[in-house]
């Protein structure tokens, strides 16, 4: 793609952007235009620093990691929406990653893996909500608990040395794009390493990929590009649909609002706020799990001591970036995937713009700082107006 | 009670404990020393067409008022006329886009509390506004902590303590004045606010609707600090519902509408129907809406509660019926254990012994939505902790209890739940732009009606509310009776508690009295005094 079109194409997005907070007439979604025209500027820079920041090898890269980021943010978003809060986030991560691995390297079917690691997954979130809900306990506390018990436990599980690569059907998916075409390098099926790929599972990608090089995907500028995103992108889609219906579309989201916004008006308008509040511990903890399968897959290796730490504050911040406020009630799953892109962004622009990688952590809490100060003053702009 | 006789010695406390705010400005006014004239000929306040614009509202269009020393003004108008919104400027909360304030003659910008305050202007706000966390006697003294040490400000914890609950005496409340503010009932923590408010010392005391949670004998000892005050030569402003109030204290009265001033009357024009004709505009036919003859208390009784006893509760078992068609009003003192019993019968209590019966048969409610299911429904009291969820529209809040039927396959059908919204809007007369208005900004009064709109919505058999009209203006009232009358009529059984004695002898069928938790006694219509309700409800037995 050249600079023009790619200029043009951002120019028009942050014009979007921009009318959208000034013309919306509600306050979340003027919010969510903002946090886009944000996440717009920092990938312009990204772009403008290093012609190799546009091409689509970083395009798949930055959507990779956003699946996780994503995933982990809208499970965490979810629950800090009812008026909670995970730190275990991490841990529960790591743990799924780790048994994941030892599962498969025994031998189980990878769908049984995945369903016995998302049951799993589900029985710590009910555990930490009961915790919560019965025993009246502070989530900060359960859940720091938490971090430290699902971890520990992933230390214990000792895995094979070296793991045996992750094959079948798994592989595929977690590599496959909806279409392989000319611009592909890399991320894509048709480099996976052929030669381990089983006969029978030929025939299979060789249906899904259908169509090698189809050309008339291929070279049309943005189509080409959305159809080689990989699948696992589109798995972030998917669970941002679903939980974006069941927030904004449905009752349990009226009640997830209720009960994060003020949980005594929730109760006695006859919420079983209880059980609400234990789904969004379980949802939380289930994607935190899912998100930990997906990095498996992609990296074929987990370190049960560095696999996802820090991500519990990753997702926290991506939530909140997004306009999940910690007094529980607000937020959007759009806002929640934009402030997820936050994090990936950021790490590119360290990445391309030749800051010491030792920064990194400076420049991203510095610029989460920076943000969270334009919105409050824009805030309280916003309030002087009115 | 004898306030002279119980006075605190807050003249010689003030020389030994230095306050934390008082080292700020010597202008501080709560030093009671400085003679005020009673008879001023020149206003302490004046505000002169002051405006205030809110996003879809003018909330106040060129308000003028006077304020003299040594006298009560009285401020009243409808739901969303822009009482508070006046205060809440002379407090220094907000800021008027035009028109000026004076104190004293002079032009004065109050841009912050502190400034208000510093002059001696304190507002009891319409809504409570205490730290549930924190204990009585850290919210008394909020902002002004008395300390020693010097740059230090160490606290002086006991002294503080100790004037806490000598103001608290005085107000008639018996509370340690340790405990945390949650533990209190929304007519404690109104005591607890009028005591933070006369322990500042001002000079002009405003107050926002103060009785509205308090009971007849609460709202009495209030009378007596408001004439106590007063004598002081202290200008108070009251802001009520409650016209007998508005009759009883008020020198002067201002009347507001629609953000305007619509009049004002002197102490010798003050009636119930003038006061009315300026505020509504219009005469009132009728006030209280209800048959004359009251529904017959025989065959089956919707409610039925057999010997309950509930967590909390007292410890002698409750036992009454409830007949469908009837009102049954519940009186008592603040504290008596009304809301108490309420959250009992809709699950929200535990019970722990007793039966329930509804319709004659037994039931058992461990929570709110077993009891909605049930066909029981409690508008709780207190409307910002239990009733609404603030931050959600008007919209969200009406539809939140009523999901089950504005849904489909779990989906929310917005569009039936905003023609729901809007049609309670209307019946119910809610002043708002839209239905999408969040509900923690609209004035407290429609705040209210939104509470009752949401529970209104689902017609149940029994109805439990608690004070219905709290801070609802005269029109709405009488809406709302209305409508309590229509329901009782098509056999709705409605029990209502109210500190309200108008209401209760006006509306009811059937009076529970309530005593420290426990029933007193039951008084038919034929029965209704105010004299007997406050008998029973001083723990007095049988007939007085
Ligand atoms: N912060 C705010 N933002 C938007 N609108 C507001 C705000 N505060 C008040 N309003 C609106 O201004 C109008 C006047 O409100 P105000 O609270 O002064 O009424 P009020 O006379 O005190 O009524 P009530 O008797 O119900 O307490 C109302 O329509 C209310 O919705
Ligand atoms: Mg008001």
């Amino acid at each position: 793609m050249t600079l023009l079109t790619w200029g043009i194409g951002l120019l028009v997005l942050m014009a979007l952007a921009v009318a959208g907070m000034l013309l919306v007439k509600d306050k979340e979604m003027r919010r969510v235009f903002g946090i886009f025209l944000l996440v717009l500027v920092l990938y312009g820079m990204i772009g403008l620093s290093n012609p190799a920041a546009r091409t689509l090898v970083n395009h798949q890269r930055l959507s990779e990691r956003l699946v996780w980021y994503g995933i982990l943010t809208i499970g965490a978003g979810v629950l800090i929406i009812s008026g909670g809060i995970d730190l275990s986030i991490g841990s529960v991560f790591c743990l799924s990653a780790v048994s994941f691995a030892l599962l498969l390297s025994k031998g189980w079917a990878s769908p049984l893996a995945i369903v016995v690691i998302v049951a799993g997954a589900a029985l710590i979130g009910v555990l930490h909500g009961l915790l919560v809900t019965r025993l009246r306990l502070q989530p900060f506390i359960v859940t720091l608990c938490g971090l430290f018990i699902w971890r520990g436990i992933a230390y214990w599980l000792t895995l094979p040395d070296p793991l045996a690569p992750v094959r079948g059907l798994i592989r595929f998916v977690s590599f496959g794009t909806l279409f392989t075409n000319a611009v592909t390098t890399t991320g894509s099926a048709s480099n996976v390493g052929i030669g381990e790929r089983s006969q029978e599972l030929k025939g299979l990608i060789d249906l899904a990929t259908g169509y090698p090089d189809w050309p008339a995907v291929a070279h049309i500028p943005v189509l080409g590009w959305v159809t080689s995103l990989p699948y696992r992108f589109w798995l972030l889609v998917l669970v941002a649909g679903l939980i974006g219906v069941l927030l904004h579309a449905s009752v349990y989201g009226r009640y997830l609002y209720a009960v994060g916004a003020n949980e005594q008006a929730a109760r006695y308008a006859g919420v079983p706020t209880e059980r609400y509040k234990i789904l969004a511990y379980v949802i939380c903890s289930v994607l935190a799990a899912v998100a930990g399968m997906l990095q498996l897959l992609e990296l074929q290796t987990v370190s049960p001591s560095s696999g996802g730490s820090w991500y519990e504050l990753y997702a926290i911040t991506g939530a909140v970036l997004g306009g999940c406020s910690l007094r529980g009630g607000e937020g959007t799953v759009i806002g929640m995937l934009l402030g997820a892109a936050i994090l990936p962004l950021l790490r590119n622009l360290c990445n391309f713009s030749g800051l010491p990688d030792d920064l990194e952590f400076t420049v991203i809490g510095v610029s989460l700082l920076l943000g969270t100060i334009a919105d409050e003053l824009l805030k309280r702009r916003a309030a002087a107006r009115a | 009670m004898n306030w002279r006789a119980r006075r605190t010695p807050r003249a010689s406390n003030h020389p030994r404990l230095r306050s934390a705010g008082s080292g700020r400005s010597s202008l501080a006014p709560r030093n009671p020393v400085i003679p005020i004239p009673t008879v001023t000929t020149s206003p302490l306040l004046q505000v002169r067409e002051v405006s205030k614009h809110f996003p879809g509202v003018q909330a106040l269009d060129r308000v003028s008022l006077d304020l003299h020393a040594g006298e009560v003004l009285a401020v009243v108008g409808e739901n969303g006329a822009g009482k508070s919104t006046l205060m809440k400027i002379l407090a220094g909360i907000h800021r008027p886009d035009h028109g000026e304030i004076l104190w004293q003659g002079q032009v004065c910008h109050f841009t912050r509390v502190g400034d208000a305050l510093q002059r001696g202007i304190c507002l009891i706000h319409q809504e409570l506004n205490l730290a549930e966390n924190l204990s009585i006697s850290a919210n008394l003294f909020l902002g002004r902590e008395t300390v020693w040490g010097g740059a230090l400000r160490f606290l002086r914890q006991r002294a503080m303590d100790r004037e806490t609950r000598e103001r608290l005496q005085q107000l008639g409340l018996d509370c340690d004045p340790r405990v945390t503010v949650e533990t209190l009932t929304t007519g404690q923590r109104q005591m607890v606010e009028i005591a933070r408010a006369l322990a500042m010392n001002a000079r002009i005391l405003i107050m926002d609707e103060p009785t509205s949670s308090l009971s007849q004998r609460e709202t009495e000892v209030l009378y007596e600090v408001v004439d106590r005050l007063k004598q002081q030569g202290v200008a108070i402003v009251y802001i009520s519902h409650r016209l007998a109030e508005v009759q009883r204290l008020a020198d002067r009265v201002v009347v507001l509408r629609d953000g305007r001033n619509a009049g004002a009357l002197n102490k010798n024009e003050i009636s119930h129907a003038n006061l009315v004709r300026l505020m509504v505009g219009r005469e009132l036919q009728q006030f209280f809406h209800k048959p004359p003859t009251s529904p017959p208390t025989a065959g089956t009784p919707r409610l039925e509660v057999r010997n309950l006893l509930y967590e909390k509760g007292p410890h002698t078992p409750v036992s009454f019926q409830i007949y469908p068609g009837e009102i049954v009003g519940m009186a008592g003192l603040v504290g008596a254990g009304r809301t108490e019993l309420a959250e009992a019968l809709f699950g929200i209590r535990r019970v722990s012994a007793g039966e329930v019966l509804l319709d004659g048969r037994p039931v058992q409610l461990r929570s709110p939505e077993e009891a909605i299911a049930a066909g029981v429904i409690l508008a709780p009291e207190d409307r910002r902790y239990h009733g609404l969820v603030l931050q959600n529209s008007i919209r969200g809040n009406i539809g939140l209890p009523n999901l089950d039927r504005l849904s489909f396959l779990r989906l929310v059908a917005r569009r039936r739940e905003a023609n729901l919204a809007r049609a309670m809007c209307k019946t119910l007369a809610v002043r708002t732009p839209s239905i999408r208005q969040e509900v923690g900004l609209l004035s407290g009064g429609n705040q209210q009606k939104v509470v009752l709109a949401k529970w209104l919505a689902r017609k149940p058999h029994l109805l439990i509310l608690d004070e219905p009209t709290r801070g609802i203006d005269v029109g709405a009232k009488s809406e709302i009776y209305g409508l309590m009358g229509q329901l009782a009529s098509k056999g709705m059984a409605i029990l209502m508690i109210s500190s309200d004695l108008e209401e209760i002898l006006n509306m009811s069928d059937r009076v529970l009295v309530l005593h420290e938790g426990e029933l007193t006694g039951t008084l038919r219509r034929d029965q209704l005094s105010e004299e007997a309700i406050m008998h029973l409800a001083t723990g007095g037995q049988g007939a007085p």
